[in-house]
């Protein structure tokens, strides 16, 4: 506590560590070398877990293939059929070969969600660079998937038959902005859903330790942010499913475009 | 915090030099702006995206999807072929109910027809028992009647003998001359009227 004798204003800011970004460094698992593109990172772990949980849950819970299923298979029958009528109803029955595609979507963000909310985990759907990865995915999916089903035809979602003519070029330019912002609006949002909401949960955990530097102004600050944590963490539980569930039915939203462009 | 104070003193560099210089980590570990943003992580997150996407994928379209939807399906089948023996039986329930009320119903149609014949013999013979009560009582009465009729006459007799008895014994104590034949003409006028 050298700092705290030497200047009265910074002793506070000094006392408390705010590092409400580090969570989200990469670095490498074993020594201390720079990230390269096959380095073994706490993004490979947190991926890894990701995957192994998913295994858990699918094929591990679901591996009796009982009539009257266990509580886990429960689990991942609902999964099952929760997306799978989501594909059916969004996109229509012609987009079910695509099931598989979205289930993956879903089950990798709704857990790398939830294991983020693990203390101390690193939470990889946070990063824009995973995000857009996902998102482009989508995006070119649909586009290729389009094109290929419907040639040239596909266009014609640009081109809003049921406007009046005047109005057509205009609202032909907004669909074909609208349409090239889906994957940046599809993985911003959940990259910023997942990073505001642990950062702000780090803000409130720096204040926590305030009642050891002062107890006059720590006795009512520290409770208040233990507070304010347990707040932000369970409404971090629901963004966490939200977040995964408003990732997929937008999936699905666009798969329909590419499946019936006429609207 | 004294490492913090020293490598300040030593000349701390700052943040925006370190980011321009396409750092992402500041001398001490912490964050520099928004890692996110940092290039330098992006090609290894991709590269395990890439990975455990590949990874669930086949995992879910090789195994768990096919699976899970197995076993929907079969539950499926079980849920309708449990409901289409239970209306199976439920027929068999209302058939045999009817088949019931049917058999009810006609045991309650004999069991009338029954108390109707009874009810028609037990009549004939009240009928046959009354008509020869009646018969029988007729008979009795004719009887009394005649022995009514018989006594009355016998009674008129005697009267009309008594009278004409009496009549001449009167005619004679009163002094007259009773002729039995003029007398006996009184009387029966008398009589008559």
């Amino acid at each position: 506590m050298a700092t705290e004798t030497q200047t009265g204003a910074a002793e506070q800011g000094a006392g408390l560590a705010f590092h409400p970004m580090d969570q989200f460094i990469v670095k490498p698992l074993f020594g201390d070398g720079a990230v390269g593109l096959f380095t073994v990172t706490n993004v490979t772990l947190w991926m890894a877990l990701t995957v192994l949980a998913i295994i858990g849950l699918m094929v591990l819970g679901t591996s009796s293939r009982s009539t009257i299923p266990s509580r886990i298979q429960s689990v991942a029958e609902l999964c099952y059929g929760f997306i799978r009528k989501m594909v059916e109803d969004v996109a229509g029955k012609d987009a079910l070969p695509y099931f598989p595609y979205v289930m993956t979507l879903f089950l990798f963000i709704l857990f790398s969600n939830f294991l983020g909310l693990i203390p101390g985990s690193f939470t990889t759907t946070s990063h824009i660079a995973v995000t857009a990865v996902l998102a482009m995915l989508v995006f070119l999916t649909v586009t290729l998937m389009g094109f290929i089903k419907h040639g040239a035809g596909f266009l014609s979602l640009f081109w809003i038959s049921s406007a009046p003519l005047p109005l057509r070029p205009i609202l032909a330019l907004i669909e074909v902005i609208s349409y090239f912002v889906r994957p940046v609006s599809h993985s911003i949002r959940l990259a910023g859903n997942m990073m505001a909401g642990h950062a702000v949960i780090k803000v409130f955990a720096a204040f926590a330790p305030m009642i050891i530097l002062s107890t006059g102004i720590g006795l009512i600050v520290t409770p208040m942010s233990i507070l304010a944590i347990t707040a932000i963490y369970a409404l971090e539980v629901l963004v966490s499913f939200i977040q995964a569930y408003v990732f997929t039915i937008l999936t699905c939203v666009y798969l329909k475009d590419a499946l019936h462009p006429h609207h | 915090m004294a490492t913090e104070t020293t490598a300040a003193a030593q000349g701390h560099v700052s943040p925006l030099a370190l980011e321009e210089a396409g750092k992402c980590v500041d001398t001490h570990g912490g964050a520099i702006g928004l890692p996110q943003l940092c290039g330098e992580w992006m090609g290894n997150q991709v590269f395990w995206l890439v990975v455990a996407l590949v990874i669930i994928f086949f995992v879910l379209s090789r195994i768990a999807l096919p699976r899970i939807g197995a076993v929907l399906a079969e539950r499926q089948g079980a849920i309708t072929n449990d409901i289409a023996a239970a209306e199976d039986l439920k027929a068999k329930a209302v058939s045999a109910e009817e088949a019931f009320n049917k058999a009810e119903a006609d045991a309650r149609t004999a069991a009338q027809a029954i108390i109707a014949d009874a009810k028609a013999e037990i009549k004939g013979d009240l009928d046959e028992a009354m008509a020869k009560a009646d018969a029988e009582i007729a008979a009795k009465a004719a009887e009394g009647e005649k022995a009514i009729a018989e006594i009355r006459n016998n009674a008129l007799a005697n009267v009309t003998e008594v009278a004409k008895a009496a009549t001449k014994d009167i005619v004679a104590a009163m002094g007259g001359k009773a002729d039995a034949k003029t007398v006996n003409a009184a009387v029966t006028a008398r009589m008559k009227g």
